[in-house]
C-alpha cells in the first residue's frame, strides 16, 4: 500500500534542480525537471556514490557531479556507455506539493 | 535549301545565339554578322578584371574571327548597318548594297548614357563600355588622377580597377549610398568603407555641375558646391540606354527598348531582337544571365521550335577583389515583408534577408557571400523557409535534416557556379584541380587561388574537397559543442551575439538543439556566454552551473566541500588566521591546508554547514576566495620592495590591486595571476595566465603561461612603465579573453588559436579598444563583483538544508 507523505512545496526545488531528503536509511534526492515533473532517487551514484542531488538536471536525467555519469531519473539506469542502476521511489506532485511514498522509504533496505 | 539570316551586333547575346544556331541547325542558315566594333565577341563583363590587371584581353574573347569562320559565318566587323528595309527584307551596310534576309536578328545592345554636362565632349571624358574605354583607363600612369561619375556596379569596378593600377581615383555619386539599386544603406556603408581602404575617395550625395577643360582636354570636374576635382580622365558610368535608333528608323515598335514577345520576335514576324536593346514586358536587361536565356529562346524560335523567354530573379556580384557583395531580388521590402539581419562588425559582415509569406524575396550580403548561391536558389524557387527560419541566415551549413545537407547542396551546384567570388573561381575549376591532385585546402588554394583572398569561401572549398574525394578527405574537424547541437562553441557564441539571444531557451531554439534543455556539457558554457555577452540583460542560471559554482565551494570525493577564503595578494593577518582557526574548530574541519596559490583551504566541510561557516568567516572580514570558479582564482605575490633586498617594485601592492579589480568576474576557465618583484621571480609569475615581473624600468606583463596538464612559459604581452598601465593591460586582456575564448579554454589555449599578435593589437596597440575592454569589464563587474558567501548566508541558507527529514515520520 502506498502512503503518500507531503515533503514540501514544489517551489522549494528550483526548476532543473534537486533537494535531498534524509531518511533513517540514507539520503534520497528529489528532482524537479523543466516540465515540473518530480522524481526521487537514491542520492548516490552507482559509480563512486556521488551525491546526485548536486548534479546538473537536463531533460529527465541528472549528471553526477563527481565524474559525469548520467543517470535516468525515470528508470534510475545509468545512460551512455557506463552501466549501473540507482534505486527509484514513487514521487508525484499534487496541488503544488511534493509527495513521496513513505512506506517504500521506511521499508527500503539500508543503502548499498 | 538554306535561308538567309542577318544578325546586327556581335555582343555576348549574339555570340551565344550563333552558337546555338550553328550547333542545332548547321545546314539551315547562311549567316551574315554585322558589328560596329572592329572585333568579334568578347566577355564584356570581364573587362573589369582586365582593367584591374587580373586578366588580359585575349583571355576574355569568346568568339573571334576564326570561330565565326569555322562556322561559315560571314563577318562584317567594324561596319555599321545604315538601313533596314522591312518591306523588301533587306539590310544595307556601309557599302550601300542591300543584303536580303529571311530572318533578321537585332542585337545592337546599349549605349552608355552620357550626362549632358557642360564639357562632356572634351577629350578625356569617356564611358565604360568597351575595350577602347578599358584601354584608355589602363593607359593612366600611377599618380595620375581620375574621376568616376556614378557609384553603381560599373563605376565602382572602373574605380577599383584604376586604383589597383595606382591611379588616384575619386568616385562622385548622386545618391546617398553606393550601388543603391543593388544594396541597402548598411551594405552600401560597408562597401564604401572597403573602397576607402583601397585608397579610393568616395563622395556620395554629390551633384556634378560642369566638366572643366584646357586645350580641349579634361582638367577637372566642378561640383555644384563649387569644389573642383582635378583629373586626367573622367569616366561617366551612370547607366546604359538600349540602342534602338536602327529599329526605330525601320518602323519597329519601340518603347524604352525594342518591343519583343516571349519568343523574342519584334512587331515584325521576320525580325527578332535580343540583348540589352530589347524591352520585354516593360523590363530592360543589363545582366548577362537573361541575355543568354534570350539567345537560347531566339535560336529555338528560328528553328521553328516552341520556346518562351521567362524573366527570372537576378543576382549581382561586384567584381572587385576583397569587396564581397551579393544582391538579389527585392531588398526594399515593403509593408508585408520582414527582415532577418546578421551583422558581424568585427569581420565587416552584413547579411539581410527580406521575407514575405515564408519566402525569401530578396537578399543583400556584404563581406561573406559564401552562401549566396544557396539563398539565390531559395529566392528563385520560392522555397518555403518557415521550417528553417531561425537559422536561415547562417546558411545551408546550419540547417538540420537531410534535405538541406550542405554536402548535397554543394554537390548539386553546377560546374559554372562561382565558389570564390574574390578570384572568380568556379566549381568546375576547383573540382578539376582536386582531381588533378590538389587534395587539401592549401593545394587547392595554390593551384586555383580559390579561397586565397578573403577566405570566406573556405568552407565551400572544403565541402568540395569532401564531395570530390569522399572518404579520402580528412576534414579539419569542427567539433560540435556537445551532442545537443551540431554547432561549435564558436558558432553558438556568434549566434548569441548576432541574434541577440539573451536567454537559454532562445539559444536552444536558435541553435536547433536536439534536446529539450541541453546537458551538463553545454549548459555551463551557454550560461557563461550569455552572462558575458549580456551582463545587464541575462540573469545567471545556477542550475546550469557545476555544483562548485552553484554552492561556491569545491565538492570533494565524499560529497563534503572545501572552503577557501580570499587573502588579497596572499597577505593575511593574525585576526583572519584566528577566525579561520575558530571556524575549523567549530565545524570540525578535518584538514587545513595551504594551497599553491597562497591561500588556506578548509577541507571536509559538510554542505549543510556552508552558510554558517561563511557567516562566521564573513564577520572577520573574509570573503569567498572563488577557489571553485571559472573566474579569478588568486594573485600570488612575493614581498617585493616592502621587505626584499632585491625587490624593484611593490609587487605585493600590485598583486592586491589586481585582485581587487578582478575578483568575482566569471571567465571561460579559471584564471591565475602572479606578480614577482624582480626577475628572480619567486611568485612564479612566468607560468600563470597573467604574470607580471617587476623590473627596475617598470613591469613586464606576460600572458598564456600554464603549469597544469601542460606546462608553458608566458609570452610577453607588453612592457609598461607604470603600475596603472600594468593593471589596464591586464584588465583589457582578461576582458578580451572573456569576450572571445571558448568555454574551458585557458588563456594559453585561446592565444594559440587567435595568435598573440591579434591580442597585442587590441590590448596593447589600440588604445581605444583597450579602453573599450576596460569599460566593458567594469560594467560586468558592477553586476557580478559581490561576495557570494555573504549573499548565500543571508538569503539562501535554507536551500543548503535537506528539504525534509523523514526520521520522525519513520519512527512514528
Amino acid at each position: 500500500m502506498t502512503t503518500w507523505i507531503d515533503i514540501g512545496p514544489l517551489d522549494a526545488i528550483p526548476l532543473r534542480g534537486a533537494r535531498k531528503v534524509t531518511t533513517a536509511h540514507g539520503c534520497v534526492a528529489v528532482f524537479r525537471t523543466a516540465a515540473n515533473e518530480v522524481f526521487a532517487l537514491d542520492n548516490a551514484c552507482p559509480h563512486k556514490a556521488g551525491p546526485l542531488a548536486e548534479g546538473i538536471v537536463h531533460n529527465r536525467a541528472v549528471t553526477c557531479p563527481l565524474h559525469n555519469w548520467v543517470i535516468s531519473l525515470e528508470s534510475g539506469e545509468v545512460l551512455g556507455s557506463d552501466e549501473g542502476q540507482v534505486a527509484t521511489f514513487p514521487a508525484r506532485v499534487e496541488a503544488g506539493r511534493i509527495l513521496l511514498d513513505a512506506a517504500r522509504l521506511v521499508a527500503r533496505p539500508s543503502a548499498a | 535549301m538554306t535561308k538567309k539570316l542577318i544578325v546586327i551586333g556581335a555582343g555576348m547575346a549574339a555570340g551565344r545565339l550563333l552558337e546555338h544556331v550553328t550547333d542545332n541547325q548547321p545546314e539551315t542558315w547562311e549567316i551574315t554578322l554585322f558589328n560596329a566594333e572592329k572585333r568579334g565577341t568578347y566577355d564584356r563583363i570581364m573587362l573589369s578584371p582586365v582593367l584591374a590587371g587580373d586578366r588580359t584581353y585575349p583571355e576574355i574573347v569568346t568568339h573571334d574571327d576564326a570561330w565565326y569562320g569555322e562556322r561559315g559565318i560571314t563577318t562584317r566587323f567594324g561596319e555599321r548597318v545604315t538601313n533596314i528595309d522591312r518591306a523588301a527584307q533587306t539590310v544595307t551596310g556601309e557599302d550601300g548594297v542591300a543584303l536580303p534576309y529571311d530572318k533578321l536578328v537585332i542585337a545592337t545592345g546599349s549605349k552608355p548614357f552620357m550626362i549632358p554636362l557642360p564639357g562632356h565632349d572634351l577629350e578625356g571624358v569617356i564611358a565604360y563600355r568597351d575595350l577602347e574605354d578599358t584601354e584608355r583607363m589602363m593607359s593612366l600612369s600611377p599618380g595620375q588622377r581620375a574621376v568616376v561619375i556614378g557609384g553603381g556596379l560599373l563605376g565602382l569596378e572602373a574605380a577599383a580597377g584604376m586604383a589597383a593600377r595606382g591611379v588616384d581615383v575619386t568616385v562622385v555619386h548622386l545618391m546617398g549610398h553606393l550601388m543603391e539599386r543593388q544594396l541597402d544603406e548598411a551594405a552600401g556603408f560597408l562597401l564604401r568603407k572597403s573602397l576607402i581602404d583601397k585608397g579610393i575617395s568616395i563622395r556620395c550625395s554629390t551633384n556634378s555641375k560642369e566638366i572643366l577643360g584646357e586645350n580641349g582636354q579634361v582638367r577637372a570636374l566642378r561640383l555644384d558646391d563649387g569644389t573642383e576635382l582635378p583629373c586626367d580622365l573622367l569616366v561617366m558610368a551612370v547607366g546604359i540606354r538600349p540602342s534602338t535608333a536602327l529599329a526605330k528608323a525601320a518602323g519597329l515598335a519601340v518603347g524604352k527598348g525594342i518591343h519583343v514577345d516571349d519568343q523574342m520576335v519584334t512587331s515584325d514576324a521576320n525580325v527578332l531582337a535580343i540583348g540589352e536593346c530589347v524591352e520585354h514586358n516593360g523590363a530592360l536587361f543589363g545582366l548577362v544571365a537573361p541575355l543568354y536565356d534570350q539567345a537560347k529562346v531566339a535560336a529555338q524560335t528560328l528553328a521553328g521550335q516552341d520556346a518562351a523567354f521567362v524573366q527570372k530573379e537576378l543576382s549581382t556580384k561586384l567584381k572587385v577583389t576583397g569587396c564581397d557583395l551579393f544582391s538579389a531580388g527585392d531588398f526594399q521590402g515593403g509593408e508585408e515583408s520582414e527582415d532577418i539581419v546578421f551583422r558581424d562588425p568585427a569581420r565587416g559582415v552584413y547579411k539581410r534577408l527580406v521575407l514575405r509569406e515564408s519566402r525569401i524575396i530578396g537578399a543583400v550580403m556584404y563581406g561573406d557571400t559564401a552562401d549566396s548561391g544557396w539563398f539565390f536558389g531559395l529566392i528563385r524557387d520560392k522555397t518555403d523557409i518557415s521550417e528553417m527560419r531561425d537559422t536561415l541566415i547562417f546558411g545551408p551549413a546550419y540547417q538540420g535534416g537531410t534535405s538541406v545537407d550542405p554536402m548535397a547542396a554543394v554537390a548539386a551546384l553546377p560546374d559554372e557556379a562561382e565558389i570564390c567570388g574574390c578570384n572568380g573561381v568556379c566549381k568546375g575549376q576547383i573540382v578539376s584541380a582536386i582531381e588533378g591532385g590538389a587534395t587539401d585546402l592549401g593545394a587547392v588554394r595554390s593551384t586555383t587561388k580559390a579561397s586565397g583572398s578573403c577566405g570566406t569561401c573556405t568552407g565551400l572549398v572544403e565541402q568540395l574537397l569532401s564531395v570530390t574525394l569522399g572518404a579520402d578527405y580528412a576534414a579539419p574537424a569542427a567539433q560540435p559543442m556537445c551532442g545537443c547541437t551540431d554547432l561549435t562553441h564558436e558558432d553558438v557564441r556568434r549566434l548569441i551575439k548576432s541574434q541577440e539571444l539573451k536567454s537559454m531557451p532562445a539559444v536552444w531554439q536558435a541553435a536547433a538543439f536536439k534536446t529539450p534543455d541541453g546537458c551538463h556539457v553545454c549548459r555551463p558554457a551557454l550560461n557563461y556566454y550569455l552572462l558575458s555577452e549580456w551582463p545587464q540583460e541575462y540573469r545567471d542560471d545556477p542550475q546550469s552551473r557545476f555544483i562548485n559554482e552553484r554552492k561556491h565551494a569545491n565538492i570533494q570525493k565524499d560529497g563534503t566541500f572545501s572552503v577557501v577564503p580570499r587573502m588579497w595578494g596572499g597577505i593575511t593577518t593574525s585576526d583572519e588566521l584566528r577566525a579561520i582557526a575558530d571556524a575549523a574548530d567549530k565545524y570540525n574541519v578535518p584538514t587545513v591546508k595551504v594551497t599553491g596559490g597562497q591561500r588556506i583551504d578548509l577541507l571536509g566541510v559538510r554542505g549543510e554547514d556552508l552558510p554558517d561557516i561563511w557567516a562566521d568567516l564573513g564577520r572577520a572580514g573574509l570573503v569567498s576566495g572563488h577557489a571553485y570558479s571559472k573566474g579569478l582564482r588568486t594573485v600570488k605575490t612575493c614581498v617585493g620592495t616592502d621587505h626584499c633586498r632585491f625587490g624593484t617594485q611593490d609587487s605585493t601592492g600590485l598583486g592586491i590591486k589586481l585582485e581587487k579589480v578582478l575578483w568575482g568576474s566569471w571567465t571561460p576557465h579559471k584564471v591565475k595571476l602572479a606578480v614577482s618583484g624582480c626577475p628572480r621571480n619567486c611568485a612564479e609569475a612566468t607560468c600563470k595566465d597573467v604574470g607580471v615581473v617587476c623590473v627596475d624600468s617598470g613591469y613586464q606583463v606576460g600572458v598564456g603561461g600554464a603549469a597544469g596538464m601542460d606546462v608553458k612559459e608566458t609570452e610577453r604581452l607588453a612592457d609598461v612603465p607604470t603600475e596603472q598601465e600594468a593593471i589596464d593591460v591586464t584588465v583589457a586582456f582578461i576582458q578580451l579573453y572573456r569576450e572571445n575564448a571558448k568555454y574551458l579554454d585557458r588563456p594559453y589555449k585561446w592565444i594559440a588559436k587567435v595568435g598573440l599578435d591579434w591580442v597585442k593589437a587590441r590590448v596593447v596597440e589600440d588604445l581605444a579598444e583597450r579602453q573599450r575592454l576596460i569599460d566593458a569589464f567594469a560594467l560586468s563587474q558592477s553586476i557580478y563583483q559581490k561576495d557570494p558567501w555573504a549573499e548565500h548566508a543571508r538569503d539562501r541558507a535554507e536551500s543548503f538544508q535537506p528539504l525534509a527529514s523523514l526520521h520522525q515520520e519513520a519512527a512514528e
